[in-house]
């Protein structure tokens, strides 16, 4: 049976193009394997996010425009109950930078810093340094911050008033929500 | 095996028996035997060696529940003490066929009932159990032990409960990736108090959350428990309990891989998992991050397999992870982890046996990550004894997949997904009828493969020719005209399911195949040419094929707009939805 199909540049684009199609023209439709064909119809049961329409409908199609990318049903072959944990994912995964905002006590107006931009403490205790024009001390785990008036709080997850430096890197990150800057001693 | 003799057979006379063995060594003899492919071959040999295998059989495996009837079941097996049933066809799970279409368990239960009071396991696969049927099951069967629902629909956590209150001896509970209706987690409450014998517990996709008191109970009174799978819902300071109590665990599924812990929790977080030296499966771990990752490190030593398909992990965290996992043989990931991660693993693994990578964002149209063919190429350099992969990607070229094959000659099972239809080689724009070529020439040992991309009829030629082992072929938007399933149908001679949408085949591809259709445990085609008169013709030729139309709203008369074609020797089925013909 002989195939029908001819090859220019290795790439079938007449097959692919969709167009309205004159009276005669069905049966080149019909055999262009490489366009999608789905019908686009689900039963009214699949109320499926991906129900939208098909690019084989031929008839929504410009001349010469290329095929919509549209979404077909059950295409990519990815089980439901994989696709609903996407969504979760998204939402935490994108995040242009981490801003918190930065009250110093005395100053009249706060601050913003990225803490995605800091890869440890020192880092970040430097660049409060500089925004503020103060000094903060050596840090200990037994005495907090030595030898300054002033020292680096944040507010945490649960609302408490944490010191900074106490908790790992990472952890710090994630449950950040402000930052404070302590004056004189309490 | 206590079975008792019944003279049903006149032939198995001791003047005409062929066999110099009683029937009851020839019984014990053949009850050694597994495998339900060997049983069927055996049974064939002769009269005494069908029966002999027939009584011994407590084992029974029915790959499509339409094609015989529980009646016939039980007339010929009388001994069945294990049911492995699959309902649906698998396009199902791409939600391409509609709700209550069948594959209703019910008379199954109704005929066990009856016939194997004793019944202990029940596997099911794609099909639809209602709550009635689990009480039906809990209540009827009072040595039931092992229930494993995979990809099923129709019933709610109340059945769960059933199941719980009721059946004293249960081992296994396994729920896996099932349409159900999550009503709150109060059945896991549902065991008794003096309830120990569980082995296995997995309820990983059910959403609502179960009592943890109820459930860290369970554990600890279950000493024999060795699979535990946990949804999302558990936290890593529960996670650290339950570990404490079943340190004995060889597969694990963990809940929700992220949570604020102080620096003793985490340490003791640490600590348990240390102590789980008998860990070989590992899954779960949703929303992981680099901060808890390398808790799991000590445990890590002696697993096989590693499900990180819910956690989106980065490159980097995959490599520091398998740094870990020698010994690793099954690997399934999200595209998250990119190609450097798939590098990682061909450099970690070298006793990888199966990947899978998931689309973390399928639907997207423009997104520039995920996995390429480079990652493909890597893991096969690293990974010689690959032989099961199935791998989403949104490029590809021949030479990625004729290098793959060249390094891994011992595929069973190919499935590439090249996520838009239709997708060319991206960098020569030709079909990728050679990367399909070059698997099935290499690949002689091929028993699955679903090809993707491009594909002329030239695919489908390659494929009739060279791929004599192929059992399993999954085809979407490709091939050009009848010739191409036309080759498939003539020279795959093993082909027992062929899955079609999309396609420009037609009648006389069809038609072609009418002979073969009776060796095929079935056949699906969907969005293709088929008329309905020549599904008329296909059930009028082969009377002992059902052959099923359901047609989508909208589409003219003629039009057989999906195909369900099936061997049976139970004749039509007499369940059938108004919106599934039967020709």
């Amino acid at each position: 049976m002989e195939k029908p199909v001819v090859y220019d540049n290795g790439l079938n684009l007449e097959a692919t193009e969709l167009r309205l199609g004159l009276p005669g023209t069905n049966e080149h439709e019909k055999q262009s394997s490489t366009s999608v064909r789905s019908k686009k119809r689900a039963s009214p049961e699949m109320a499926e996010e991906t129900r939208s329409k098909s690019s084989s409908c031929i008839s929504d199609a410009d001349d010469d425009a290329p095929p919509p990318k549209a979404q077909v049903v059950g295409w990519p072959p990815v089980r439901s109950y994989r696709k609903n944990s996407f969504q979760q994912r998204k939402g935490e995964a994108e995040g242009a930078g981490m801003y918190v905002k930065v009250s110093m006590d005395g100053a009249p107006y706060l601050r913003k810093i990225d803490l995605k931009v800091y890869k440890s403490y020192p880092e970040l205790l430097n660049a409060l340094e500089n925004m503020f024009k103060f000094r903060i001390g050596e840090y200990s785990e037994r005495e907090g911050y030595n030898g300054s008036d002033y020292t680096p709080a944040y507010e945490d997850k649960d609302g408490d008033w944490m010191l900074v430096g106490d908790v790992p890197w990472e952890m710090f990150i994630s449950s950040c929500k402000r930052l404070r800057i302590m004056k004189g001693s309490e | 095996m206590d079975s008792k003799r019944k003279m049903d057979s006149p032939e198995s006379n001791v003047l005409t028996r062929s066999s110099p063995f009683p029937d009851e060594v020839l019984e014990r003899v053949l009850g050694l035997v597994k495998s339900h492919k060997d049983r069927s071959s055996v049974s064939l040999v002769c009269k005494d060696w069908y029966n002999a295998e027939r009584w011994s059989r407590t084992h029974v495996f029915i790959g499509n529940c339409y094609s015989v009837s529980p009646e016939i079941v039980a007339r010929r097996f009388p001994n069945i003490r294990s049911v492995t049933l699959k309902g649906k066809p698998r396009f199902s799970d791409f939600n391409l066929v509609p709700l209550n279409w069948g594959a209703d368990i019910h008379a199954w239960l109704v005929v066990f009932a009856s016939k194997y009071p004793l019944l202990e396991e029940l596997r099911l696969k794609r099909m639809t159990v209602t709550d009635e049927s689990l009480e039906f099951l809990a209540t009827t069967f009072t040595n039931f032990k092992a229930l494993s629902l995979l990809s099923c629909d129709g019933f709610s956590t109340d059945g769960l409960a059933a199941i719980a209150t009721h059946c004293k001896n249960m081992t296994e509970l396994d729920i896996q990736e099932n349409g159900i209706d999550d009503l709150g987690g109060g059945w896991l409450s549902c065991f008794p108090e003096n309830f120990t014998s569980l082995e296995v517990l997995n309820f990983a996709n059910l959403s609502s959350d179960v009592s943890f008191d109820a459930l860290e109970k369970l554990v600890s009174r279950c000493r024999s428990l060795k699979f535990l799978k946990v949804n999302k819902n558990i936290t890593l300071e529960q996670l650290q309990r339950l570990l404490e109590c079943a340190p004995q665990l060889t597969e694990l599924g963990t809940g929700s891989f992220h949570q604020e812990l102080t620096t003793r929790q985490y340490a003791e977080l640490e600590s348990a998992f240390n102590n789980c030296k008998n860990l070989n499966t590992l899954s779960g771990l949703w929303e992981a991050t680099p901060l808890y990752l390398p808790v799991l490190y000590p445990a890590c030593t002696n697993l096989t397999f590693l499900n990180l398909s819910d956690a989106a992990l980065q490159s980097g965290e995959l490599a520091k992870l398998l740094a870990y996992c020698p010994n690793l043989q099954r690997l399934w990931v999200l595209d998250t982890v990119e190609d450097k991660g798939l590098e990682a693993v061909g450099s970690s693994c070298p006793l990888l046996e199966e990947l899978r990578v998931f689309p973390a964002d399928p639907y997207e149209q423009d997104v520039v990550h995920g996995v390429t063919e480079m990652g493909f190429v890597a893991v096969s350099y690293g990974c010689p004894r690959l032989h099961y992969v199935l791998y989403f990607c949104r490029q590809m070229t021949n030479a990625a997949v004729a290098t793959i094959v060249k390094n891994c000659p011992d595929f069973t099972h190919f499935r590439l997904c090249v996520m838009n239809p239709g997708e060319p080689d991206y960098l020569t724009n030709e079909p990728m009828d050679e990367a399909f070529g070059a698997v099935v020439k290499n690949c002689t040992k091929l028993q699955r493969l679903a090809v993707s991309g491009l594909l002329t009829d030239l695919t489908f030629e390659y494929i009739g020719k060279y791929a004599k082992n192929l059992e399993t072929l999954s085809v979407a938007f490709a091939g050009s005209s009848d010739w191409g399933m036309q080759c498939v149908l003539s020279g795959c001679s093993k082909l027992r399911k062929l899955e079609i949408r999309d396609c420009p085949f037609g009648n006389e591809a069809l038609l072609s195949g009418l002979e073969k259709y009776e060796s095929m445990r079935s056949l699906w085609m969907s969005a293709c040419n088929v008329t309905m008169n020549a599904c008329r013709r296909l059930a009028k030729q082969m009377p002992r094929l059902n052959v099923e139309v359901m047609k989508d709203e909208e589409s003219d008369d003629s039009q057989a707009d999906k195909v369900y074609v099936y061997r049976s020797v139970a004749g039509p089925r007499r369940d059938a939805p108004p919106f599934v013909l039967t020709l």
